[in-house]
């Protein structure tokens, strides 16, 4: 023995769900018992429903154990470790027999997120011992010209994985046809879409992947600088990309000269994001890298021609270039196998929201967002019915249940009105409002609006105004249409991609979920019972025990009632918080 | 517009006194005859006093040549940077997508009901400054709320407040052990 391993997931979410609390736990059994086993750490696999994880790999086989905590940690140690049993219960995923995890990673294709929670992010040999900085090292050493590097992703087919889904390769070529001394290659991790976490997974969990990817754009591009531009909100990405530069670059893999070719420099620096979600937009995120607000510009000219410091530029996103090294591993053609025609390849979607397996999915493009949500995700939780999937964020929009058989990819997305975007999928149920999602995005667009095209400053804000008040009662006949007008002026007069796509929330709501805007408005009724000014909490007599629990609990004294009797909310009073609806155990509060 | 994110801060906060702006030098010796040092200049300032104070922004604008009307045009347009020394520990409140469909509004309103602040404010012990956030990335775990580097998943109001309170215990042990050790 003495081969078994213990692999501890130790990613933001892992961490927030304690995995760092087991992981001291373990290394101090370990110490304290002297038992024979190999503690090592890695990042998020993805399955972040069943965090904190514990993987176990020994001579029987591969374990993966979930929702560990410090108790059933030492457990594990005891029976599987120590007693050479594993423990069946907490077992999520294992290659022995058949789970019911098993089906969250049999529908994926796992090539960006290949070594995401396989390996330790920290240590850059393990990395080059799953074929990493192999795809560089080939093309340095067999002196392949650039313009072959670049027909090989042009071949792929890969298209931008930020959202705008435009041919890396094409963009590559632009940059290589534009002569300078300096160029720059940009890294975009401003993953500023509420909703997705992609980007911060795959910089914790594999951040060399990431780097390797920039430096062999660099060498097609012939760039001389990288810049990974990544959000201040991610500490713990930072860190790991910190550490994996100053690693590649003891190892030759950036700085003069790399892998001993001669004149070919590149040099990764990192610039903190300092929080505007417009800086995803990738003029804005160069004038932000210039120490500037970080306001978009016109294009053209486009940074392949004129970036940052008027330089040609590349600007791709994080998942974008952990695709790469993959792609010159494996050959454009064996890439191209996945997803449709043209959208080729695999996609990373963050499922959140009312799903029960919510956490980081690898799929090949073209499959149906029924089978992301029911195959991988689970379905629903608490037998509630599936109502949407929001995709794209604040640019993308809303997706009704009665078209989630349309396929993942660029051009059927784009069709029902929402985008493919960078990857978050939040899922709704039917206690979702449409009218507060709306709402709840513009608001958003409103306040990260830089402010410079006047329909988008102005405009999301009048937008934003009738949402609200069609959310507290005061609707008006005739929102509807005023909404889509400025929609429509929003859309056709803002400069870039923030204000261009600012209305889409609205503009699927409304389109798949009129009813639900006209229930707001004609009956000032609100069906998912979300928008608190068009709900009132009453006590349902025959459930009421007279317990007294929600009058104590209400924090404006609206309920009053003797004890063992029924109780009464006063209207005028209720500030409609909802704790009596949340403490109630006899179901005698109702939503009406 | 995002000029608007500029928060209140409460008047019957005690002063926090005079601005060592000696502090200032590394940061300044580090970045001079840069390009594009803007934004880190300003984040390393905000590391050292916990916000930019004013005495920062004309230091730095005399020694390392920067427009002050720039830097105060970059820094009240990007949400991380304050104007006004925030409390001990930041509660970063999660309002992303993931978030806001998972109730991230009980989470604020009992921190709000707890700490007696409202969004952007400091509490006037200083221990805590509330902000509402767009995404801290932990979508799966939402809702979500991060303190200092630590961040806190699948948060309940009452789970977040016993959080909050048990960083207050901790701080006023700490500070009593301070004083028995005189």
């Amino acid at each position: 023995m003495g081969t078994t391993r213990v692999i501890v997931g130790l990613g933001s979410c892992g961490i927030a769900a304690g995995a760092g609390k087991v992981y001291e736990r373990i290394l101090a059994v370990k110490e304290a018992e002297s038992l024979d086993f190999q503690l090592s750490r890695t990042s998020c696999v993805g399955m972040c429903y069943r965090e904190p994880l514990v993987e176990i790999i020994d001579d029987s086989g591969h374990y993966l154990y979930g929702d560990i905590d410090e108790e059933k940690a030492i457990e594990i140690l005891n029976d599987h470790i120590a007693g050479g049993s594993p423990v069946r219960e907490y077992i999520v995923s294992t290659d022995l027999y058949d789970t019911p995890g098993k089906s969250y990673f049999d529908g994926q294709v796992r090539i960006a997120l290949r070594n995401c929670g396989m390996m330790d992010p920290g240590v850059i040999e393990e990395y080059e011992s799953r074929n990493g900085y192999s795809a560089l090292k080939r093309l340095v050493n067999e002196n392949i010209p650039a313009s072959r590097i670049i027909q090989e992703v042009l071949e792929s087919g890969l298209r931008g994985r930020g959202g705008g889904g435009f041919y890396t390769g094409l963009k590559w070529k632009f940059t290589l046809n534009n002569k300078s001394g300096v160029k720059y290659v940009i890294c975009n991790a401003d993953e500023g879409d509420p909703g997705a976490f992609m980007d911060r997974s795959l910089l914790e969990g594999d951040p060399h992947s990431v780097i390797e990817g920039m430096i062999i754009a660099a060498l097609a591009v012939e760039a001389t600088d990288g810049v990974i531009y990544c959000r201040a909100e991610y500490p713990l990405a930072l860190k790991r990309l910190y550490s994996a530069i100053e690693q590649a670059g003891e190892k030759g893999y950036l700085g003069r000269n790399i892998l001993g070719r001669e004149g070919f420099n590149f040099d990764i620096s990192i610039k903190e994001g300092a929080g505007a979600f417009v800086c995803g937009e990738e003029t804005a995120l160069i004038a932000s890298i210039e120490g500037g607000r970080g306001m978009p510009r016109r294009r053209p000219p486009f940074p392949a021609a004129s970036g940052l410091w008027k330089k040609p530029t590349n600007i791709s996103n994080v998942e974008t270039y952990a695709n790469i090294p993959w792609i010159f591993q494996n050959g454009s053609a064996e890439y191209a196998k996945y997803g449709t025609e043209k959208s080729k390849g695999t996609k990373v979607f963050a499922l959140a929201g009312k799903i029960r397996h919510g956490g980081l999915v690898e799929v090949p493009m073209g499959i149906t967002i029924n089978d992301i949500v029911f195959k991988l995700g689970g379905g629903i939780p608490g037998d509630k019915r599936f109502k949407a999937v929001q995709l794209g964020g604040p640019s993308g929009g809303c997706i009704p249940a009665y078209l989630s058989d349309t396929p993942v990819d660029y051009d059927s997305v784009c069709a029902t009105g929402a985008i493919m975007g960078s990857g978050g999928m939040v899922v709704m149920d039917e206690s979702t409002c449409m009218v507060d999602i709306a709402k709840f995005f513009l608001d958003f667009t409103e306040k990260e609006s830089c402010g410079k095209c006047t329909f988008c400053r102005i405009g999301t804000k009048r937008m934003l105004e009738i949402l609200v008040r069609i959310t507290e009662g005061a609707g008006e006949e005739g929102d509807i249409e005023k909404l889509g007008e400025l929609a429509h002026q929003i859309k056709d007069s803002s400069l870039c991609g923030l204000g261009q796509t600012a209305p889409n929330p609205v503009l699927t709501t409304i389109r798949y979920f009129r009813d639900e805007y006209e229930a707001h408005i004609k009956e000032k009724k609100c069906p998912a019972k979300v928008c608190t000014k068009l709900i009132t909490y009453e006590v349902f007599a025959e459930n009421c025990t007279g317990c007294t629990v929600c009058a104590r609990k209400c924090p404006v004294n609206a309920i009053t009632g003797d004890r063992k009797k029924v109780h009464a909310v006063d209207q005028d009073i209720c500030i409609r918080c909802g704790i009596c609806y949340a403490k109630c155990k006899f179901d005698a509060i109702i939503l009406s | 517009m995002r000029v608007e994110r500029i928060k209140k801060v409460r008047r019957d906060l005690p002063s926090v006194g005079e601005v060592d702006t000696g502090l200032l030098d590394d940061v300044i010796k580090k970045y001079s005859g840069k390009k594009g040092i803007m934004i880190p200049v300003l984040q390393e300032t905000q590391l050292v006093y916990g916000y930019i104070p004013a005495e920062a922004f004309e230091k730095l604008s005399r020694e390392l040549h920067l427009n002050l009307a720039d830097m105060y045009g970059v820094a009240t347009f990007y949400s991380q940077f304050r104007l006004k020394p925030a409390g001990k520990n930041i509660i970063k409140v999660c309002h992303g997508t993931a978030c806001h469909v998972q109730n991230a509004g009980n989470i604020t309103q009992a921190l709000e009901e707890t700490l007696k602040i409202t969004d952007g404010e400091t509490s006037p012990d200083r221990l805590f400054t509330m902000e509402s956030v767009a995404c801290l990335g932990c979508c799966s775990l939402a809702p979500v709320m991060m303190i200092g580097d630590d961040t806190h998943g699948n948060l309940t109001g009452k789970e977040a407040v016993s959080i909050v309170k048990k960083i207050k215990l901790q701080n006023s042990q700490s500070l009593s052990g301070l004083t028995d050790n005189k």
